[in-house]
């Protein structure tokens, strides 16, 4: 099947039908020639230089967590050539007056000089920071879309997994690299891990003692967070990406359903050019907007807190956001701990501090696996499902993103007891209770929400779109007249699967296989019940085809009455072709 | 365009139909800049410009390098430095000029045909998938490995040991914890310096109500080298660098002097640890070792500023609130030569809890 057939004619025309100049394809030809003897690539980019690509706005969230690590690559080779690994106690004697002649390490010695003694170097440290926060929440927010679509299932769970662990380690990064100047805050954030580690039963002193080297602070920690966050996280997250990409391009990117767009196809633009130079000019916009952050949002300003001393702390001391879930764990957590035959185990920081986050991730990483077990779904799926068409997966999302926000207020319960001059007290009291009720409230509300919209696209189909004309029957009743969608909007609101209920015993799966009775058919079956059960189905061929002739045999004086001449403006809902259309004012 | 395929009877039980049949890709619909020329150069000029555009920020950017002074001029625009905002506004456009340019070229002047590729299901064909099979199979057939336990059990257990090296190879990643962590600098007759300055403490000194963060004499840095030579006189080691760092984030108390009256004593907290209602505690928060610094002045509450736990100083250090399990550990006070000293170390370990600790 030819994949430009249609290409040449709809180029804007000035792009040339033939070459500039025959000598410059001669040149470029003979440049392929000398590679492709070489390395043999053609056959590889025969298949992927036209390759197809989707359009939608969504499927750009994963690309600015691409370029944003691309710019933490770029701007952190920068701050290599000048930041000091080293917690060598020195004296400093730099620009920056107010700390001049104090004592710390060489390594917040030498972040004072990158900001202040380095042109473009406090622009760099910035854009290093603002870029690498950019990239988790590009990740989180990415994760969100893959999730919310139902992009995670068949053949697409291993890419899921990939970017799970690619979160986890862009979080453990940044924590690593916000840790390298050696300052008060990030000192005290260094603390707070050793409390954490140390909380580890059986061998967490040993841990501690072993990261660094040491009692705590010791001088080993900060050459080897280095090590950890120039060398071994960011290669693992790039051969990571890699994957991650490898995939994709295996896979072939998901696209919406809509006309035309089936499981068997993909619809879109060529990578070259088009893709090219999307996804091109946006590494130059991302990169460009971390620029800009950099230069004018002033963001870890270390020579406010001064260096580390372990006997000292600002008050308000709060991580990057992304460690905020954890910190919210941590403040919430009573004050649990078992005393065992002379040894102590912390719960009140082993639970919240190792134990819950990752088991969060976990449980959000393991719902594809959930799901599939549940439908008993092998098939693969590459159109994108609405997230109304998947009210129970919807539905624990917003718990989960709830339980996020919850953790995140929490964590950062002393600055709104100041700002809304509450009681600290009262809402970590209040916060214990909403962590496990109102995540609860959320699941069954979105869910609710789900289906009413589904039923609302259920409407859609059946008696067409409210028109917002308001129509006067001879009885002198007041009705809205429906008309009906375009055939191309009912085919994508009709584009997506019935939900099958698993009913226990019944020997059928979803597929309408037989299959064997399993051990945990009686969960599966629950579970199917609880997520599918009310979901509202898309109409049948028959109760479409009754719900015209309905709409034929009873309205079809309502709905031809007018239409020639609809009242006024209506005609621009959008939905027609307006050409040559004009307000009636005459009429 | 017949790209549809009846694809869904693939996938569904032939009793579920499709209410509504796939219409197939609608029509391309031409862009302005494809069918008037007018807007078409229009949009090249346009792209042309976002590239100059780009240009002269490049260029501004070099100029910005070389005339505005960095060093301490932090805020001189709008509380930033000059440079910084001149640097990251002009690197960031010259960026964005470009990114710009190219998605408007894009969008206006590339094709925007949408064509279609056919997808290939994510697994190998069977055919494939049992000519592997049958090569694998054949190699481990030819290797031996199943026939030959002895060699397989051998080679998996020599593997397997070369996890030791490994682990072992990392012991000298730092010293054992032994018992470092139950012991502080504080010993008998170690006198309580001021934080800042290093002076000693006389009792008097402090009012009711006074709050004073301290330290043991010899981790408060001293500038005058006679202060130093007494100090050395008396015995007292002066730490510098790890040494001081280690022992500060242990060492360091909090001294509050409260009304005698208020104070509540108890086994964990006996009356003779204390001077005229002044009472020393660990500075170290037993929940994860911030060092606690907010003192609720009315109620002798003293807050950890990382995760809020609450202690009471005037009732042994008991937690009020938050997630930390235990007391903060009490220094026992005296006088002596009319300064506070300690009159021992802390007699159980200070910050966070961990697994060998033995105590309630």
């Amino acid at each position: 099947m030819s994949t430009s057939a249609n290409v040449g004619g709809s180029v804007a025309s000035t792009n040339g039908k033939s070459p500039a100049s025959a000598k410059k394809t001669g040149r470029g030809a003979k440049v392929v020639g000398w590679a492709d003897e070489r390395l043999g690539l053609a056959t590889a980019a025969k298949k992927n230089l036209r390759k197809v690509f989707p359009d939608h706005w969504s499927f750009m969230l994963g690309e600015i967590a691409l370029w944003s690590f691309v710019v933490l690559l770029i701007t952190g080779v920068f701050l290599t050539f000048w930041f000091k690994p080293s917690m060598v106690e020195v004296q400093y004697f730099g620009s920056y007056a107010e700390l001049n002649g104090m004592h710390m390490s060489e390594a917040f010695a030498s972040t004072l000089d990158i900001s202040f003694d380095v042109r473009g170097g406090l622009m760099v440290r910035q854009m290093h920071h603002w870029a690498a926060m950019l990239f988790i929440a590009a990740m989180l927010v990415h994760m969100m879309r893959v999730f919310l679509t139902g992009a995670f299932r068949k053949p697409r769970e291993v890419n899921w997994i990939i970017g799970g662990v690619l979160i986890l380690l862009g979080i453990v990064e940044g924590f690593a690299g916000y840790s390298l100047p050696d300052d008060l805050l990030s000192g005290t954030g260094m603390r707070i891990a050793d409390g954490l580690v140390k909380a580890t039963p059986v061998v967490g002193t040993y841990m501690s003692f072993f990261m660094f080297g040491g009692e705590f602070p010791g001088d080993d920690i900060i050459p080897r967070l280095y090590m950890a966050h120039i060398l071994l996280i960011p290669g693992l997250i790039l051969a990571l990406i890699a994957a991650h990409m490898l995939l994709l391009v295996y896979h072939k990117h998901t696209q919406w359903p809509g006309p035309g767009r089936t499981e068997e196809n993909v619809v879109g633009f060529p990578m070259l050019p088009v893709y090219m130079a999307k996804a091109g000019g946006f590494f130059f916009i991302v990169f460009g907007m971390c620029a800009l952050m950099g230069g004018l949002l002033t963001i870890n300003p270390v020579w406010k807190y001064g260096p580390y001393d372990p006997s000292k702390v600002t008050a308000g001391s709060q991580p990057d956001w992304y460690m905020g879930i954890a910190e919210g764990l941590l403040r919430i957590m009573p004050g649990w701990e078992t005393h065992l035959w002379g040894h102590t185990l912390s719960w009140n920081i082993f639970l919240p501090g190792q134990i819950l986050p990752v088991a969060l991730l976990v449980t959000v990483l393991a719902w594809p696996f959930l799901e599939a077990w549940v439908t008993g779904d092998k098939r693969e799926h590459h159109l994108l499902q609405r997230p109304r068409n998947a009210p129970g997966r919807t539905a624990f999302l917003s718990a989960m993103i709830t339980l996020y926000g919850l953790l995140w207020a929490a964590g950062g319960n002393d600055v709104l007891a100041v700002l809304f001059h509450l009681n600290l007290n009262h809402i970590t009291y209040f916060m214990r209770g909403a962590v496990f009720v109102i995540p609860v409230i959320v699941f069954i509300f979105t869910k609710r929400w789900c289906i009413s919209l589904q039923r609302h696209d259920n409407e859609k189909l059946l008696h067409g779109y409210e028109t917002g004309i308001i129509m006067r029957s001879a009885e002198g009743g007041y009705t809205e007249r429906h008309l009906p969608i375009s055939a191309d909007s009912a085919y994508t609101l009709t584009a997506r699967d019935r939900d099958q209920v698993f009913v226990p015993g019944s020997g059928v799966d979803a597929n309408g296989v037989a299959s064997k009775d399993g051990k945990l058919d009686g969960v599966r079956g629950k579970l199917s019940t609880a997520l599918f059960a009310d979901n509202m189905q898309k109409p049948t061929a028959q109760e479409l085809e009754e719900a015209h002739h309905h709409a034929d045999d009873e309205h079809a004086h309502e709905i031809e009455a007018g239409l020639d001449h609809s009242a006024d403006g209506h005609q621009f809902d959008g939905r027609h072709p307006v050409d040559g259309e004009a307000l009636r004012g005459d009429h | 365009m017949s790209d549809h395929h009846d694809t869904e009877s693939n996938h569904l039980p032939a009793s579920v139909e499709e209410p509504i049949a796939n219409p197939g890709l609608p029509a391309h619909k031409p862009r302005p800049t494809d069918v008037d020329v007018k807007a078409e150069r229009r949009a090249e000029r346009q792209v042309a410009a976002f590239f100059v555009l780009s240009m002269i920020c490049a260029v501004l950017f070099c100029v910005a390098y070389f005339t505005l002074d960095i060093k301490d001029e932090t805020d001189t625009f709008i509380g930033l430095g000059a440079s910084n905002v001149a640097l990251g506004a002009t690197l960031g456009l010259a960026l964005m000029f470009i990114g710009i340019g190219v998605i408007h070229w894009a969008r206006k002047l590339m094709g925007d045909v949408e064509i279609f590729e056919m997808r290939h299901p994510a697994a190998s064909s069977p055919e494939d998938r049992e000519e592997t099979l049958a090569q694998l199979s054949a190699g481990l057939e030819e290797s031996g490995i199943a026939r030959r336990p002895l060699i397989r059990n051998t080679m998996l257990g020599a593997m397997g040991m070369l996890g030791l090296p490994l682990i072992v190879g990392l012991r000298d990643l730092g010293t054992l914890p032994g018992k470092k962590l139950e012991s502080t600098v504080w010993a008998k007759g170690t006198r309580i310096v001021r934080d800042v300055t290093g002076t000693p403490v006389k009792p008097s000194q402090l009012e009711v109500g006074d709050l004073m963060n301290a330290q043991p004499e010899g981790l408060v840095t001293l500038h005058h080298e006679e202060d130093v030579a007494e100090g050395e006189a008396r015995g007292v080691e002066y730490l510098e660098g790890v040494d001081l760092q280690v022992a500060k984030s242990k060492a360091a108390v909090i001294l509050l002097r409260m009304e005698p009256k208020d104070l509540t004593f108890s086994e964990r907290s006996p009356q003779n640890w204390q001077v005229d209602g002044i009472v020393a505690y660990s500075k170290i928060c037993t929940h994860v070792g911030c060092p606690i610094s907010l003192n609720e002045q009315q109620s002798h509450h003293l807050l950890c500023p990382c995760h809020q736990s609450t202690f009471d100083l005037a009732d042994g250090g008991r937690v009020v609130f938050g997630p930390a399990a235990r007391p903060l550990p009490q220094l026992p006070l005296r006088v002596e030569n009319g300064y506070l000293v300690a009159q021992s170390d802390f007699r159980e370990p200070v910050g966070p809890s961990y697994w060998e600790r033995d105590s309630k």
